[in-house]
């Protein structure tokens, strides 16, 4: 179902609209984005969001020329590592003050629409 | 010279010879914020009653003798920050209820140190952005020309100090959110070494590039500020554990035989020629104070808006996803433009399965390559000196609809966020009465350097003294 289309023309100069002519997605591919991303769009914004993204998409695949073989791909800037702390309450129980931000709460719980019919 | 011409260090002699106290100082800039704001949509929150306050505690504890670093100068936060009991927007109809229930690390020193804080800044939403434009609450527009972009995403505290609401502001960077609009609004804007300052309370945007820093009018005040901001914390996973040094102390030193690289690719043709000849110019000016320059490669720097362009948007995608409408947050029975729609599509895209290989991994990889380029090039060079932005300001509505046209707008910017580097922009001249930014990069925590080198630049040229017409 998906596919990447590579970029026409070589070199690595950046220009305004490298895949101009260049349609790497489809609307159904958007529409599962969309899916993923829990957006709602309207046929319109389907239609814009092919042209857009495609063209993102076509931007970024300069990537692709990138020769990357056997680099480590970067994980901090810094190379630093992940700090641990004791498993220690730091915390003080402070729900109420949080959930005064909340849309909708009950007894201290959270309130959500329902989602399973 | 009137209290809001004068920067931080003015204001701290002022405040300290007695010649004004912090109420009447406060007082000035929120009358100026109230008389000038309706033209420039630089605010979303002003915090009068509570600035006014701090004032008057600021000034019975210098009568006492008391008080810390800032104590009774002025600030603006951008509202990216969490203010406790203050609404914390981050430009989005997404948290305009929102009113956070603890302080950013960075508000809590700054107040720590007396500062008062006059209220909170408009930017893109979340920070999404090189325009102001995306703001829910509507554009911010640029001091030097109302029809023009202060640039983004943090414009409002670029435009508030360019107008002389507040000799300082704090804001935030990504791929050039505070160089850029402070290149387009002839301010200061540095941006600290990745983990310098603590993102805690810092509403994220691409984790791995955020970086909180400052907006101001000299590189003097920047020095200042940072001094305050800077240093461990332990409730940031990715704050360093790094001395922080006297940063303000440092700014005396000459600039003498310090090695300034130039990157040809940043001279070519996607520069204005008019930016080129300004910025050209400043490196002169470095010369003449004994720097010297040779060309350095970045052989990958090409490639840093795309590799940004995959990172930053599966990153947020990623971080967005909290802004659930449950915990906080707005929750709409029919949902419509909340976010920068295409880069939470795109982040979603590089991060789907079939695509991480091929974009996010890919990406990481090439940010490795160009931190590489980076980490070489500093062997041989203590700076890296260039243009900030490849055009002065641009009109509002201009590259609104063009998501390519605006992102190539950091590409100056960009390549320090990958590799973790601190960055300043400093105001070099104007081209028909917009003005230029010169654009310094240093190795990491090499901010000292930065400062040194903009602050010995602003001592030889007075471009950061000049004030927008409409705002003198």
């Amino acid at each position: 179902m998906y596919h990447c289309v590579p970029v026409a023309g070589g070199g690595r100069n950046i220009t305004e609209n490298p895949g101009k002519n260049n349609v790497s997605l489809d609307k159904d591919q958007v529409r599962h984005i969309a899916t993923l991303a829990r957006l709602k769009l309207t046929d319109e914004e389907y239609d814009e969001s092919v042209d857009k993204l495609s063209r993102i998409v076509d931007f970024v695949d300069q990537l692709s020329r990138a020769d990357t073989a056997g680099v480590v791909p970067m994980a901090h800037p810094l190379e630093a590592t992940q700090r641990l702390r004791a498993d220690t309450v730091t915390e003080t129980d402070e729900r109420d003050r949080f959930q005064e931000n909340a849309p909708s709460t009950e007894n201290g719980l959270y309130l959500v629409p329902k989602v399973i019919e | 010279m009137a209290l809001h011409e004068m920067t931080l260090s003015e204001l701290a002699a002022g405040l300290d010879a007695g010649d004004f106290s912090s109420v009447e100082l406060t007082q000035a800039l929120l009358d100026r914020i109230e008389a000038g704001d309706g033209k420039l949509n630089a605010m979303i929150t002003v915090t009068a009653d509570q600035a006014l306050a701090t004032a008057q505690q600021a000034d019975a504890d210098r009568a006492a003798g008391k008080g810390g670093a800032l104590a009774g100068l002025p600030v603006i936060h951008k509202d990216i920050f969490c203010t406790r009991g203050v609404r914390t927007s981050c430009g989005s109809k997404m948290l305009d209820n929102f009113v956070s229930p603890y302080d950013a690390t960075i508000v809590e020193r700054i107040a720590g140190a007396g500062a008062v804080m006059l209220g909170k800044s408009n930017m893109d939403e979340f920070a999404m952005g090189s325009s102001n434009e995306t703001s829910y609450y509507g554009p911010v527009r640029n001091p030097w020309d109302l029809e023009r972009s202060p640039g983004g995403s943090s414009g409002g505290s670029a435009a508030s100090v360019a107008a002389r609401f507040t000799p300082a502001a704090t804001a935030t960077d990504t791929g050039g959110s505070i160089r850029q609009p402070a290149a387009l609004t002839n301010t200061v804007g540095l941006k600290p070494t990745y983990g310098r300052v603590s993102r805690y309370g810092m509403i994220a945007f691409a984790s791995s590039l955020d970086q909180a820093g400052t907006i101001t009018r000299t590189a003097e005040d920047a020095a200042r500020l940072l001094s305050v901001m800077a240093g461990f914390d332990a409730r940031d996973s990715t704050s360093i554990d790094e001395p922080v040094p006297d940063y303000v102390a440092e700014l005396g030193k000459a600039i003498k035989g310090l090695r300034v690289g130039i990157v040809r690719q940043h001279f070519d043709a996607g520069l204005d020629p008019a930016c080129r000849t300004r910025v050209e110019e400043a490196i002169a000016v470095l010369e003449s104070l004994g720097a010297t320059t040779t060309e350095v490669d970045l052989p990958n720097i090409d490639l840093s808006v795309p590799t940004y362009y995959v990172v930053a948007p599966a990153e947020c995608s990623s971080n967005l996803s909290r802004f659930d409408g449950v915990r906080f947050g707005y929750r709409a029975e029919d949902p419509e433009d909340l976010f920068d729609l295409y880069r939470i599509m795109t982040g979603t895209y590089v991060l789907s399965a079939g695509y991480y290989d091929a974009y996010y991994l890919k990406a990481q990889q090439v940010r490795q390559l160009i931190a590489d380029d980076f980490r070489k090039a500093f062997a041989d060079v203590d700076v890296i000196a260039g243009p900030t932005s490849p055009t002065p300001a641009f009109r509002l509505g201009d590259k609104v609809d063009d998501p390519i046209t605006m992102y190539l707008n950091d590409i100056y910017t960009i390549g320090a966020n990958l590799a973790g580097l601190p960055g300043i922009s400093v105001p070099c001249g104007f081209v028909e009465d917009l003005p230029v930014g010169l654009h310094l990069v240093g190795p990491h925590f090499g901010e000292s350097v930065l400062l040194r080198c903009a602050h010995q630049y602003q001592q030889q040229t007075d471009w950061h003294r000049a004030s927008p017409e409409a705002f003198s």
